[in-house]
């Protein structure tokens, strides 16, 4: 099982099962509250359920932050349609290593969470829709739903309750876009990964064109315990609005990366020092990414914050799907805008031309720019190309491209100064590889 | 009528109804949001964001073209922020664009080019290197060209929704996503060229018009398709007396846009090298060209003679030629000749279903029925090979209208795939099959009933006794093949019936009963080739034929005329509907002369009037004469079809109804003509030709 | 073309997972499976796959080109793709890309003579806190270093 030493800060809900010897299986799952919160729910209404979620404050981990409750509350149960969960397991966002393991080590976890959800709205099936890279996961969930059917927790009459529900694992293959709800579908039904038009949302024409809740696996691993110790008690590890936990994902330049849950509200600093050991090398802090790739970058001294949704909205930066990328002072903030390009323009889906050209036309313009070659009239360029994407692509892909560039170029002028007049990287020999 | 919205746009009140689209509502003011990707009556897209507007009270720019309008909403369509917004899309879009306008086809006529002038900046700010991507061929009429397309994804719903074909994809992700047809390196499909016309750029190019020529040096005939019976209007591309395009870029005619292959491409076979451009004269034994002064002089003196001793005359029209020609023919072989020994190769019982209705209004369908009435019932045909048009309506219906079609076919068509219901028939029960639908039937608000040869005679008045026990509203389409099918029977190319279906006192021979006859004496035949399938009995016969092409029939002539074809004449044509369009001349070709003069000029050689062989002239003599054909003038004058209306009263049966025969041609033959189209015959022969239709 | 039981029997499995009528879905991850049995996308196994979900080839075509882990030229046998994304970037992946270009003797998406191995520069591939990270087809390998890869390298090119 993949996971790394644990913090002594965290506070642990939804990876409490952790490092427990054989924490995927059925039995230790069973053993430690499992399917408690299952058989709760189906004491429950399907309203109450959607209200205990409310009352949780939890927000989708998957990056847009939506309050689930009310997402759910969207699907129209009554209709007569089939009604589908699916889960999006597609984990693509860079900077962001989390729903693997919480598939890995507690996928029971994720499928009471499955099977609370299939009540609350009245869907029977389950598809979760994983990374085609993370092949052995989708063998590991296989085993733990076959586990769970063959115990009598999915199929017909789970339990003796009465409800049904069959789930299923479905393999993407190398797509970032089919993270985005809509293009998933599209792929879940065996086309390219194209964006739909919204509305209608997913939650009234989804998958086959039924009425589909689509969460992340986080946001659905965080029910059991919604349900099982109430929606307040989850509220209030975190702050206002911004219920629970959150799994944050530390990578970068500092001692301790790893995978750590803490409140939501934590402070970044605290994150960075206390939680993740400190700048690695001892060197100084330079930025960091908040949430994943997509998310608006910080300067060191803006990171003395909170880290919840609302917070980071206000300094114009975003939560995103808690990958926090950690750069020192050594890093070529060029090089990193061009890597971030880079991605967006290989994982744009090429349906619409803002996206499609301007992350192709700012990659090859950064490399151009990092290779010495750069003008001077190119750095207000990059922004403004940028701006010329930024909220007029036809889904967020091309402002997640967008939103990052801007901010480096914004907030770090003089790494890009410094490349002018065919000077080399100045961070070139600063950098030695870190290497593991 | 749900109530009106109100909304502003650009300052000025709009009033839409509830569902419309800003990019329309605009429209209706007569502001413009641009667009590529829009495409009237296709699916939306939202892919190319050039419409995007300001709304009032949103934070972001909104869809023009997805956004439906709602009460109060404030739309700027002309703000900085807009203008700056159309500007960075231009860019963007222009940044792979390889700009080789100079040598584009589409110069000129290029959407990107007009949007460049119009929203775009005055230079480029992109200092990267062009991709570059080879030019592939995909068939012998379709090319792409990568770096000049746009995606704005039009081609591949034309092809899809439109033609019902789906032979047109995207592969590929992001920056090199392209545009692919449907076997990997070529396509399969209808070869209509649709894809290309509604291409917006110079991505999909026309293997016929390809680096021809730039689009202003042609003048612009537009005309009527001479190969089936649906009557579409191509506009032809002409450029020092040569057909160098076909197409219905301004969407005018009964088809709108829409044309199959053979009225975009089978134009060829006026260029054909195969072409006669003298008349020809057997001088012993082999046919000699000669002067047109010699040949007429030899054909009238041979009539004359015929005439004097009481000879046996037969003549056979053609269902290609014009409604004026064929009504001079048969009044020279009525009146000259004095003979009702006249008929045409008929394709369908037209006479029955006329003489069904007699008495009935509104029951004849136009080819707008078909995009518009609520249910259309196909009986024992394949639309989409023989008649692209009225499937190509049939399933505009479907997809805009949600109409109900059903099927009664021998076999599978594409039809199908958006039938309510489907029966597979075998020849000789269709009625019986179509009995099976009564019930569905009788719960439609009202029907189009298409139907094909095999319906015929007695047959088609128990369909019509059929339509009218449902007790709703019911149209008719009696199928036939050819440009003028419908015009010959109407103008009276028939042994039994004269012009408007009056009969004659003593009906003639009949088509294979003139071949037949072994007393024959002379045999005049105008752009038919009967000697194709059968041979003509009478050896003695003097046989003059009039056509573009050294037939089977022409090789058995004692003299042939090297007669026009229907794009280097004027006069009208009635389509399968009924529907009266008129021809336009966008060429002349070297020593071939119009029917019409020909016929004219012959009876003017025997000392005979006929009257004056000018098309106007003969129209308005139909127009006085003909029952049905009193149509307005300006209708079609100014390119518009003007249906004819049905005959009151009772209408001579089909002479030997079972000769009424259709030539099952595809989509890729077109008769006699399609033999001298290489377009035609490279699609038949390309890749595409192994197209087969409908996949199981 | 036929494919292992195994793989049949996955196909079976996968076509009744989805609604009725739906076979389409299970396109993406049936050319997935049938890529890492037969080894790469050609025209046949395109063809195959459509007549098992009941579409058209074209609509496979247009999926194929789509996914990144889909190719239509045949791979090395193990396929080592190195993330040089930033968390990756940060912690050394670029210059790891480079050190396997180098050891290996190919370039991007390039297979070595021999048929054995193919590189490949990937994007995230979820083991950020674990940079730099390593795939070789379906393992990960975390925490890389060039000494690292070489080590893994030659234990491959030894397992032969
Ligand atoms: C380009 C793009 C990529 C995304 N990738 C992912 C992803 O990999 N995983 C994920 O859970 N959500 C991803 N999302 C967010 C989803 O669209 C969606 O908001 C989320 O899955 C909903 O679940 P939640 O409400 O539980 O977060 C992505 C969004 C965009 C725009
Ligand atoms: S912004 Fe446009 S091109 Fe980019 S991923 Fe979204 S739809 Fe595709
Ligand atoms: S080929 Fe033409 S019509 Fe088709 S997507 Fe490209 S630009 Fe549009
Ligand atoms: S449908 Fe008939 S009339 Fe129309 S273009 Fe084709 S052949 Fe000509
Ligand atoms: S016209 Fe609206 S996005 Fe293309
Ligand atoms: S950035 Fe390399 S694994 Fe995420």
């Amino acid at each position: 099982m993949l996971y790394n030493e644990p913090s002594p800060l965290e506070v642990k809900v939804v990876t409490k099962r952790f490092g427990m010897p054989n924490s995927h299986s059925l039995d230790a799952y069973l053993a430690t509250d499992g399917f408690k919160a299952f058989f709760k729910a189906m004491q429950m209404t399907p309203e109450q359920i959607v209200e205990e979620v409310k009352i949780s404050a939890l927000r989708g981990r998957g990056g847009a932050g939506f309050p689930a409750g009310m997402k759910w509350s969207f699907v129209p149960r009554t209709s007569p349609k089939p009604k589908y969960v699916i889960i999006n397991a597609d984990e693509s966002e860079p900077g962001t290593c989390k729903d693997r393991l919480l598939m890995e080590n507690d996928p029971h976890q994720l499928i009471e969470g499955i099977l609370i959800a299939g009540r609350a709205v009245d869907a029977h099936k389950g598809y979760i829709y994983i990374r085609g890279e993370y092949r052995y996961l989708i063998e590991h969930m296989d085993r733990a739903i076959a586990e769970a059917y063959g115990r009598g927790y999915l199929g017909k009459n789970i339990q003796g309750t009465g409800f049904d529900f069959d789930l299923y694992t479905h393999s993407g293959a190398g797509a970032y876009e089919c993270g985005e709800e809509t293009a998933l579908l599209d792929s879940i039904e065996g086309k390219r990964g194209i964006p739909r038009m919204k509305p209608p949302f997913p939650a009234v024409v989804g998958a086959w064109q039924s009425p589909t809740l689509l969460n992340n696996v986080e946001t659905l691993s965080a029910v059991p315990a919604i349900i099982r110790d109430g929606g307040a008690a989850f509220a209030a590890l975190g702050t206002p609005k911004n219920g629970g936990t959150r799994m944050i994902c530390l990578s970068g330049h500092i001692n301790k990366p790893g995978v750590y849950e803490l409140p939501v509200g934590f402070n970044l600093l605290r994150m960075i020092h206390e939680v993740g050991g400190g700048m690695r090398n001892g060197k100084k802090l330079k930025a960091v990414v908040p949430g994943g790739s997509s998310c608006p970058i910080l300067k060191a001294e803006e990171c003395d914050i909170p880290m919840d949704f609302d917070t980071l909205a206000k300094i114009k930066s975003m939560l995103g799907s808690g990958g926090t990328v950690i750069l020192d002072e050594d890093t070529c903030m060029v090089r990193f805008a061009l890597r971030i390009m880079k991605f967006y323009a290989h994982e744009s889906c090429g349906w619409c031309i803002p996206c499609r050209e301007g992350t192709t036309w700012l990659k090859r313009m950064l490399e151009r720019f990092h290779s010495g070659m750069g003008q001077k009239s190119d750095i207000p360029m990059i922004g403004e190309l940028s701006k010329n994407m930024l909220g007029r692509t036809f889904c967020a892909l091309g402002d997640a491209a967008a939103m990052p560039t801007i901010s480096i170029v914004e907030k770090f002028p003089e790494d890009f100064e410094a490349h002018l007049n065919g000077q080399p990287c100045p961070y070139a020999h600063a950098a030695e590889p870190v290497f593991a | 009528m749900a109530d009106l919205i109100n909304l502003t746009i650009d300052g000025k009140p709009v009033q839409a109804a509830p569902g419309t689209l800003v990019i329309n509502a605009a429209k209706q003011v007569g502001i413009e949001i641009p667009s590529f990707c829009y495409y009237d009556g296709l699916t939306l897209q939202a892919a190319c964001r050039m419409c995007l507007v300001e709304v009032e009270k949103t934070p972001k720019l909104q869809v023009g073209c997805t956004l439906p309008v709602a009460e109060g909403m404030v739309v700027h369509t002309d703000s900085p922020l807009v203008h700056q917004s159309r500007k960075g899309m231009v860019e963007f879009l222009l940044t792979n664009h390889p700009l080789d306008c100079p040598v584009c086809d589409k110069g000129g006529e290029c959407e990107l080019q007009d949007m460049t002038f119009r929203y775009g900046m005055g230079e480029s700010r992109f200092l990267e290197q062009k991709m570059h991507v080879d030019e592939q061929q995909w068939s012998p009429v379709v090319f792409y060209d990568k770096p000049r397309c746009i995606l704005c994804y039009r081609c591949v719903r034309i092809c899809d929704e439109g033609m019902g074909v789906n032979a047109l994809g995207v592969v590929n992700r992001g920056a090199v996503s392209e545009i692919a047809p449907n076997h990997f390196d070529h396509l399969e499909c209808d070869e209509c060229g649709m894809c290309i016309d509604i291409c917006p750029v110079g991505a999909l190019t026309s293997g016929a018009y390809r680096y021809k020529t730039r689009p202003w040096e042609m003048k612009h005939v537009g005309t009527i398709c001479t190969h089936c019976a649906d009557g579409c209007k191509t506009t032809l591309g002409v450029r020092n007396n040569e057909i160098i395009r076909g197409n219905n870029r301004d969407r005018s005619g009964i088809n709108g846009e829409f044309l199959c292959v053979k009225g975009r491409y089978a134009f060829d076979f006026v260029h054909s090298a195969e072409r006669l451009q003298a008349p020809l004269l057997r001088k012993n034994g082999k046919l000699e060209p000669v002067s047109w002064a010699e040949a007429l002089a030899t054909v009238a003196k041979k009539f004359q003679q015929a005439q004097a001793s009481g000879g046996k005359f037969a003549v056979i029209g053609s269902n290609h030629t014009s409604n004026e020609e064929n009504y001079y023919l048969q009044s020279f072989a009525r009146e000259v000749l004095g003979t009702n020994n006249i008929d045409h190769h008929r394709t369908g019982d037209v006479p029955a279903l006329l003489d069904a209705l007699s008495g009935k209004t509104d029951a004849l369908a136009t080819s707008a029925d078909l995009y518009e009435r609520k249910a259309i019932l196909v009986i024992a045909s394949d639309l989409a090979q023989q008649h692209p048009f009225l499937s190509f309506q049939i399933r505009a219906n479907y997809r805009h209208h949600g109409a109900h079609i059903y099927t009664v076919t021998p076999g599978p068509v594409r039809e199908q795939k958006y039938a309510v219901r489907s029966i597979m028939t075998i020849p000789g029960r269709e009625l019986a099959d179509v009995e099976l639908l009564r019930e569905q039937l009788k719960a439609e608000p009202e029907l189009v009933i298409v139907f094909g040869d095999a319906i015929k005679g007695d047959a088609v008045h128990k369909l019509v006794a059929f339509g009218a026990s449902l007790g709703i509203p019911v149209r008719y389409v009696c199928l036939v093949d050819y440009s003028n099918s419908r015009g010959a029977s109407d103008m009276g190319l028939a042994p039994n019936h004269g012009p408007g279906y009056q009969a004659v006192a003593e009906p003639g021979l009949a088509y294979d009963e003139i071949l037949a006859a072994t007393d024959l004496d002379v045999l005049w035949v105008v752009g038919a080739n009967p000697l194709k399938h059968l041979d003509l009995a009478s050896s003695r016969a003097f046989v003059v034929v009039n056509d573009m092409f050294l037939t089977e029939t022409a090789q058995r002539a004692d003299v042939v005329f090297p007669a026009a074809s229907a794009y280097e004449k004027s006069g009208t044509v009635t389509n399968v509907c009924g529907e009266v369009q008129r021809l336009k001349a966008g060429l002349q070709v070297m020593g071939a002369k119009p029917d019409l003069e020909i016929i004219g000029l012959i009876a003017k050689e025997m000392g005979q009037d006929i009257g004056i062989w000018s098309p106007d002239k003969v129209l308005e003599e139909i127009r006085t004469n003909v029952r049905g054909y009193n149509i307005p003038l300006p209708v079609i004058a100014t390119g518009g079809a003007a249906q004819t209306t049905p005959v009151n009263g009772h209408v001579p049966l089909s002479a030997r109804p079972e000769l009424i025969q259709s030539a099952r041609d595809s989509l890729f033959t077109s008769g006699s003509l399609g033999r001298y189209s290489k377009m035609l015959n490279s699609v038949l022969e390309g890749p595409g030709g192994l197209y087969s239709e409908e996949r199981p | 073309m036929t494919f292992s039981p195994e793989l049949e029997a996955r196909f079976a499995k996968l076509l009744e997972s989805y609604p009725p009528g739906r076979t389409r879905s299970a396109v993406v991850p049936m050319l997935l499976y049938a890529q890492d049995e037969v080894g790469h996308i050609s025209n046949e196994l395109i063809e195959e796959v459509a007549r098992l979900c009941k579409v058209t080839p074209l609509q496979v075509d247009e999926v194929v080109g789509y996914y990144s882990m889909l190719h239509r030229k045949p791979l090395g046998k193990y396929h080592v793709q190195v993330c040089t994304n930033i968390s990756c970037l940060l912690r050394g992946g670029e210059e790891l890309y480079e050190h396997a270009s180098k050891q290996l003797g190919i370039a991007n998406k390039q297979v070595t003579a021999d048929g054995q191995f193919s590189l490949e520069e990937v994007e995230c591939i979820g083991a950020c806190s674990w940079a730099p990270a390593v795939q070789i087809n379906y393992d990960f390998h975390h925490l890389v270093t060039p000494e690292k890869l070489d080590a893994l390298v030659a234990e491959l090119r030894k397992a032969q």
